[in-house]
C-alpha cells in the first residue's frame, strides 16, 4: 500500500511523459490534481488502518543485503500526519497550477517526481532508503528553481540551494555509515538500529556521528546559521515551488530529527539536548528579527520559517532533558514539534501561494508597492489575513496548539530559553502585522506598467480552491486538536522513551 | 467534574452561537441582513447566558496530553456571561443606526469578540482561556481598523494588539510555570497550589497578562488609540470584553495571588494609581471619546484594586455597574459623532443633550453615575472595593478615594458642557432622525446604570463582603457630589499640561524605549545576514574554485614531473641493463668469474657462520 501511495506519481509521471507537450496546461495539471486526489484516498486508507503502537502498513524486501539495505516502508503517529500534508499539499499546488504555467509538461513532470520522493522519504524506515529520497528532492527542486525561476537569479539561486543542502546531504550520508558501523551487525535498517541501539553509551564517536547527522539535517531545516540559501530559493521559486519547499522540503530535515537522531542516538541526543534549544532559540529570534526588516513579502515569510522551525527544535530538545522535566512536558514538547511541522507546511504554503497570486498580478513581492488591497481585492486581503494570523501563532489556528505545546512542555526544562522564545511569537505578531498594515489599509496602490493601468483582478476560483482548503485545514486543527495528537502522542511517547533509555 | 450532557450543550450553544454565527457572516459578508443576523444571533445568545447563568453548566474534553479544555459557569462567570451577552446586543442594536456598520464583517467580527469573552470567562483551563483571551485581541485589532481607508485606525489597531500579546506573553509562560509546578491538568483553579518557585512565576505571568488586557499603567495607552474603531466597537470593548477580561482574571485568581504573597499587594498598587492617575488624564481631555478612554482605565482600576484586596463580589459588581455606564456613554457619543459629526467638549458638542433630550437624559443618567453620585451603581460598586481596602493599607483607601473624586469631576465636566447652550448656529442634520431601536437601547442601559447598585442586595456573587460602612458611602456621596460642582466651575477652564492630555507619553515611551531599538536590531541582523553568513557559502565556494586553480597550477605539475621522473629514472635503469651486453665472449667470461667468486665468498661465510 505504501509502496502505492509513493509511486503512484511516479507512474503517472512516466504515463505523462508520452503525452505530447502541446497538450497543454489543463491536461497536465488536471491529471496531477487526480493523482493527488488518488494518493489523499490512499493515505487516508492507511490512516484508518494505524495500529495504536509501533508501525503500520510495513513492507520490506531485501535490497542489498549485503551492504545491510533494504526497502523498508512503514508509517507511525510521526510520519503518517506528514505524509498526509503531503499528499494535500501537491493536491493543493496542482488545483494552483491549473491555472497556467509556462512548459506546464516538464513542470507536472517534475513535481510528480518531488511528490514521490517526499511521500517516499516520510514513510522510508531505512538510512539509505532515506537518504536516496533526501537526495532526490534537492535534484528535483533544483530544476524547479531553476527552470521556472524568474531569470539569471534564479539558476543563481538555485545553485545555491542545490551545493548548500547537498553538501548537507553528504553530512548525513556519512552520519548514516558511521550509524551502521557502530552496531555488531552492519544494518542500515532504523527499527533495527533502535532497538540495538548500539551507541547506548555516548562519548566520542556517537557525538561526532550526531554532529554529522545534525549538520546534515540543520541545513536542511534550516537552522541558523545554515539558512541563508533559503531566502534565495524562496524568491527565485514559482509559487508552487516555494510552497512545497517549505510546506515539504523542510519538514524533511525536522523530520529527520524525530526519526533519526533522537532514537538512534539517545545518549548522546540527551547529552546535547541544550545544544538544539541554543541552535533552536536563536533561529527563532534571527529569523523572527531578520523577517522583520525585510520588505520583500516572499523573503519575509521565508525568514518566518526559520523563525517557525527554531520552536521544533526548542521542543525536541527539551524532550531530549530527561533529568528536568516530566513525562507529561516531554510528550507535549515533542508532540508540539510534530504538530509545528504540519500545521507550518499548511499555514505558510498557504501565505506562498497567496504571494505568487500577488506578484503574477502586480509583478513585484516588494510591499511598499502595494496600497488599499482590502479595498481593491477584498478576497486576498480577507485570505492573506487569516493566513497571516495563523502564522503569528493566533489561538483558533494549528500554529498555536504546536507552540503552545513546545513553550508548555519546554519550560520546566529550560526556563530561560523558553521565556527568550516566547517573545518571538511576539516579534512574528509584529511583523505580518505591520506587513499587512502596509499592504491592506488606506488609499489602492498597486504598481502600474508605465501609462497602463493593470487588470488586477481579485482571487479566482482556482486560487481560492487551492488555499482555502490549506487554511481551512489549520483552522480544523486549531480548534479541534484530538484528531491529530490522538495519532501522534503516542508515536512521541515512544521516541521521548527511546531518547529517555 | 463529570460532564453532563445538557450541560455541555448549553455552554458549546453559549459559546458557539456567536462564534459560528460570527464567521459565517464574515466569510459570507452578504449584501442585506447582515444587521438582522447579527441582531438575532446576540438575542439568542442572550437567552443562551441566562439559561447558563441559571443552570450553572459545566463540560471538560481532551485536549491536549494530560490537558483538558474545561468549561464552567460559575457565580462569577454567571455575571459576566449575562453582561457581556446584554451589551454585545445592546451595541449591535445601536451599530444599525450607522450605515457603515450594517455589514458581514462588523457583525461577523463583533460577534466573534463577544464570543471569544464568553469563552474566557467560561473557562476552568489555562489553555482554553489563552485561546479566547488572544482570539479577542485579534478581533480587536480587526474591529479598531475596522475603516479600511484610516491607516491610522490600522496603526492604532496594531499598537493595541501587539502591546496586549506583549503582556500575553506572561500567559504562555504561566501555563509552562502550571505544569512544571505540577498541576498537569492546568486548571485555573490549581494555580494557588503549585510549588515553590513555579507558583510565583505563574502568578507573574497571569498579572502581566491580566494588567495589560486591563489597560493598567504601564499598558494603558494602547486604550487611546482604540478611539479608531467604530463606537458600538468601543462601547463593547471598554464595558464587557477586553479589558474588563483582564479585571476578571485577576479575580478570578485572587486566590493564588494572595498565595504568593507579594502579588496581592502590588495588583492593589497598581489598580489604585491607575484610577488616580488616568482619573486625571480624562479630567483634561477635550475629545469625548478619549475622556471615556482614560476614565475606563481609571474605573477598571477599580476592579484591578478589589481583586488585590481578594474582595471578588465587590470586583464583580464594579464590572457590572462599570459596563453598563461606559456602554451607555459610547453609544450615546456615537450617536452624536454620527449626527452631529464631533467628539470635541467644547467644541461640537456644546449644548448636543438639548438637541435631542431623551439623549441627552440618558446620557446625563450615566454621567451622574460615573461620577458616584448615590444612588447609581458605580457609586456602591467603587465604595463596596474601597470598604475591602483598609485591611491592606489606609493609604490605598484615601488614593481610592481621591481617584473617585476626579472621576466626579470629569464626568461633571462633560454632563456640563452638553448640556450648555451652543456657541453657535446648530448645524448638521437634525438629530430627531435617530432610529427608535437605538434611543430606545439607551434607555434600557440608562436604567440599567442607575439600578446596578441594587444588585449589592441581590445575588451572592454580587454582594460585596465587607459591606461598605454607611459612613463611607456618605463620604464618597459627598466627595462626588462636590466634583460635581467644582467641575460646573471649571469645565471651560481646566488646566490642561501636556504631558497628561497625551497619556504621559506612555505611547512614545514604549516606541521609543522598545520598538525602535528591536527595528535597528532587526536591520542590523538583516545586514548581518545579507553581507556575511549569506556570502559564507559563497566564498566557500569560491575558495574551493580557487583550490581548484592552485592544485592545477602546482599540484598538477609536481605530479606531472614526478611522473616524467619515474619514466626517465625507467629508461636510465633499462640503459643501464644493457651495458653488460655487449657481445664479446671474453667479457661475458669475466662477468661469469666475478660472478662465480662473489658465490663461492657467499657458501664460504655461510659456512663459516654456521
Amino acid at each position: 500500500m505504501l509502496s502505492l501511495i509513493v509511486f503512484w506519481p511516479a507512474l503517472v509521471a512516466v504515463a505523462l511523459s508520452v503525452v505530447p507537450a502541446r497538450a497543454g496546461t489543463r491536461v497536465f495539471a488536471g491529471a496531477w490534481f487526480a493523482t493527488g486526489l488518488v494518493q489523499l484516498g490512499l493515505v487516508a486508507v492507511v490512516w484508518a488502518g494505524l495500529p495504536a503502537t509501533g508501525y503500520g502498513s510495513v513492507e520490506r524486501l531485501a535490497w542489498i543485503p549485503s551492504a545491510g539495505v533494504s526497502y523498508h516502508l512503514g508509517v507511525d503517529g510521526l510520519s503518517l500526519p506528514l505524509l498526509a500534508l503531503t499528499a494535500v499539499l501537491f493536491t493543493a499546488t496542482a488545483v494552483y497550477t491549473l491555472r497556467g504555467i509556462a512548459r506546464p509538461k516538464g513542470f507536472v513532470l517534475l513535481f510528480l517526481a518531488l511528490q514521490a520522493v517526499s511521500a517516499g522519504l516520510f514513510v522510508a524506515l531505512d538510512l539509505i532508503l532515506f537518504f536516496l529520497f533526501f537526495d532526490l528532492s534537492i535534484v528535483f527542486m533544483y530544476f524547479v528553481i531553476a527552470g521556472w525561476g524568474t531569470g539569471a537569479p534564479a539558476r543563481r539561486a538555485a545553485l545555491t540551494f542545490f551545493l548548500y543542502t547537498f553538501l548537507g546531504s553528504l553530512a548525513l550520508l556519512l552520519g548514516f555509515i558511521l550509524l551502521a558501523l557502530a552496531g555488531p551487525r552492519f544494518t542500515f535498517d532504523i527499527p533495527a538500529l533502535a532497538a540495538q541501539n548500539p551507541l547506548a553509551d555516548g562519548g566520542a564517536y556517537a557525538g561526532l556521528t550526531l554532529l554529522v547527522i545534525g549538520i546534515g539535517l540543520a541545513v536542511k531545516t534550516p537552522l541558523f546559521p545554515f539558512h541563508t540559501w533559503l531566502p534565495p530559493a524562496h524568491t527565485e521559486a514559482p509559487a508552487a515551488g516555494s510552497a512545497i519547499l517549505a510546506g515539504i522540503l523542510l519538514k524533511m530535515g525536522t523530520y529527520g530529527f524525530v526519526r533519526i537522531a533522537m532514537p538512534l542516538l539517545p545518549a548522546s541526543w540527551r547529552q546535547f539536548a541544550l545544544m538544539a534549544v541554543v541552535l533552536g532559540v536563536v533561529s527563532v529570534l534571527w529569523g523572527a528579527l531578520v523577517a522583520l526588516a525585510q520588505t520583500d513579502l516572499k523573503r519575509m515569510i521565508a525568514y518566518t520559517s526559520v523563525n517557525h522551525m527554531g520552536y521544533v527544535l526548542l521542543g525536541l530538545g527539551a524532550a531530549g532533558l530527561v533529568a528536568g522535566s516530566g513525562e507529561q512536558a516531554r510528550t507535549l514538547a515533542t508532540a508540539g514539534a510534530t504538530y509545528q511541522m504540519v500545521s507550518h507546511g499548511l499555514i505558510t504554503a498557504a501565505l506562498f501561494l497567496l504571494a505568487g497570486s500577488l506578484h503574477e498580478r502586480g509583478h513585484t513581492y516588494d510591499m511598499t508597492a502595494y496600497g488599499g488591497l482590502a479595498t481593491r481585492i477584498p478576497r486576498f486581503a480577507g485570505l492573506f489575513a487569516v493566513a497571516a494570523f495563523a502564522s503569528l501563532g493566533l489561538p483558533g489556528f494549528s500554529g498555536f496548539i504546536a507552540e503552545f505545546q513546545i513553550f508548555a512542555g519546554a519550560l520546566g526544562a529550560v526556563p530561560v530559553a523558553t521565556v527568550i522564545a516566547v517573545t518571538g511569537v511576539l516579534i512574528t505578531a509584529a511583523l505580518l502585522l505591520l506587513a499587512m498594515g502596509r499592504m491592506l489599509p488606506g488609499e489602492v496602490r498597486v504598481p502600474d506598467a508605465p501609462g497602463t493601468p493593470r487588470p488586477f483582478p481579485d482571487l479566482g476560483a482556482r486560487e481560492l480552491l487551492a488555499i482555502a482548503p490549506l487554511l481551512m485545514l489549520a483552522t480544523v486543527l486549531g480548534l479541534l486538536p484530538r484528531a491529530l495528537l490522538d495519532v501522534i502522542e503516542p508515536a512521541a511517547r515512544s521516541v521521548n522513551d527511546l531518547v529517555a533509555r | 467534574m463529570p460532564s453532563t450532557v445538557p450541560g455541555a450543550v448549553l455552554l458549546a450553544l453559549l459559546i458557539g452561537l456567536p462564534t459560528v454565527a460570527g464567521a459565517a457572516l464574515l466569510v459570507a459578508r452578504p449584501a442585506r441582513g447582515a444587521t438582522a443576523a447579527g441582531v438575532t444571533t446576540a438575542a439568542a445568545t442572550l437567552a443562551v447566558a441566562v439559561a447558563a447563568a441559571v443552570t450553572r453548566p459545566a463540560s471538560e474534553v481532551a485536549l491536549l496530553a494530560g490537558v483538558r479544555a474545561g468549561f464552567a459557569v460559575d457565580g462569577l462567570s454567571a455575571v459576566l456571561v449575562v453582561l457581556v451577552a446584554a451589551v454585545l446586543l445592546a451595541a449591535l442594536v445601536v451599530a444599525a443606526a450607522e450605515p457603515d456598520l450594517r455589514t458581514g464583517r462588523f457583525h461577523g467580527l463583533m460577534l466573534i469578540f463577544a464570543g471569544a469573552m464568553l469563552a474566557t470567562v467560561t473557562a476552568t483551563t489555562l489553555p482554553v482561556l489563552l485561546m479566547a483571551w488572544e482570539v479577542m485581541g485579534a478581533m480587536s485589532w480587526a474591529l479598531i481598523g475596522y475603516r479600511l481607508d484610516d491607516r491610522a485606525g490600522t496603526r492604532a489597531g496594531t499598537v493595541a494588539f501587539l502591546t496586549t500579546r506583549a503582556a500575553d506573553l506572561g500567559l504562555y509562560i504561566a501555563a509552562g510555570a502550571v505544569l512544571a509546578g505540577g498541576a498537569g491538568t492546568m486548571a485555573l483553579a490549581d494555580l494557588p497550589g503549585l510549588d515553590g518557585g513555579w507558583l510565583h512565576l505563574a502568578v507573574a505571568g497571569v498579572v502581566l497578562a491580566a494588567l495589560g488586557k486591563s489597560a493598567q499603567l504601564p499598558f494603558s495607552f494602547w486604550l487611546s488609540g482604540a478611539m479608531h474603531g467604530p463606537s458600538p466597537t468601543s462601547a463593547l470593548l471598554h464595558s464587557a470584553t477586553m479589558v474588563a477580561a483582564g479585571g476578571y482574571l485577576l479575580l478570578r485568581t485572587a486566590p493564588a495571588l494572595d498565595v504568593a504573597g507579594w502579588a496581592a499587594p502590588l495588583v492593589a498598587w497598581v489598580g489604585v494609581t491607575t484610577a488616580l492617575v488616568l482619573g486625571l488624564v480624562a479630567a483634561v481631555q477635550d475629545d469625548l471619546k478619549q475622556l471615556l478612554a482614560a476614565s475606563t482605565c481609571s474605573q477598571i482600576g477599580f476592579i484591578v484594586l478589589a481583586a488585590g484586596a481578594a474582595a471578588t463580589q465587590a470586583g464583580a459588581l464594579q464590572t457590572v455597574a462599570h459596563a453598563a455606564v461606559k456602554s451607555l456613554l459610547f453609544l450615546v457619543a456615537g450617536l452624536w459623532l454620527a449626527t452631529l459629526g464631533s467628539h470635541s467638549l467644547t467644541g461640537g458638542l456644546r449644548g448636543a443633550a438639548r438637541r435631542h433630550r431623551v439623549l441627552g437624559a440618558a446620557f446625563s443618567v450615566g454621567a451622574f453615575a460615573l461620577a458616584g453620585l448615590p444612588p447609581f451603581g458605580l457609586w456602591v460598586g467603587k465604595d463596596a472595593v474601597l470598604a475591602a481596602t483598609p485591611a491592606i493599607s489606609p493609604v490605598l483607601y484615601v488614593t481610592g478615594l481621591v481617584a473617585g473624586w476626579t472621576a466626579a469631576f470629569y464626568a461633571g465636566r462633560a454632563l456640563w458642557l452638553v448640556w450648555r447652550p451652543a456657541a453657535g448656529p446648530v448645524t448638521g442634520s437634525r438629530p430627531s432622525r435617530l432610529p427608535r431601536p437605538a434611543v430606545a437601547t439607551t434607555v434600557v442601559l440608562a436604567v440599567a446604570a442607575a439600578a446596578a447598585g441594587l444588585l449589592a442586595l441581590g445575588p451572592a456573587p454580587l454582594r460585596p463582603q465587607p459591606a461598605p460602612q454607611t459612613w463611607e458611602l456618605a463620604v464618597s456621596a459627598v466627595l462626588a457630589g462636590i466634583g460635581v460642582l467644582v467641575a460646573r466651575r471649571y469645565a471651560e477652564r481646566v488646566p490642561a499640561p501636556g504631558l497628561l492630555m497625551r497619556w504621559l507619553d506612555l505611547e512614545e515611551l514604549a516606541q521609543r524605549g522598545l520598538a525602535r531599538p528591536v527595528l535597528v536590531l532587526a536591520g542590523a541582523l538583516a545586514r548581518v545576514d545579507d553581507h556575511g553568513l549569506a556570502r559564507v557559502p559563497a566564498g566557500a565556494a569560491r575558495a574551493t574554485a580557487r583550490l581548484a586553480t592552485l592544485v592545477t597550477a602546482h599540484g598538477e605539475r609536481g605530479v606531472d614531473r614526478a611522473v616524467a621522473g619515474i619514466a626517465d629514472g625507467a629508461r636510465a635503469l633499462g640503459r643501464a641493463a644493457r651495458r653488460p651486453q655487449t657481445g664479446q665472449l671474453h667479457q661475458y667470461y669475466a662477468q661469469a668469474s666475478v660472478g662465480f667468486a662473489l658465490l663461492a665468498a657467499l657458501a664460504v661465510l655461510v659456512l663459516v657462520v654456521r
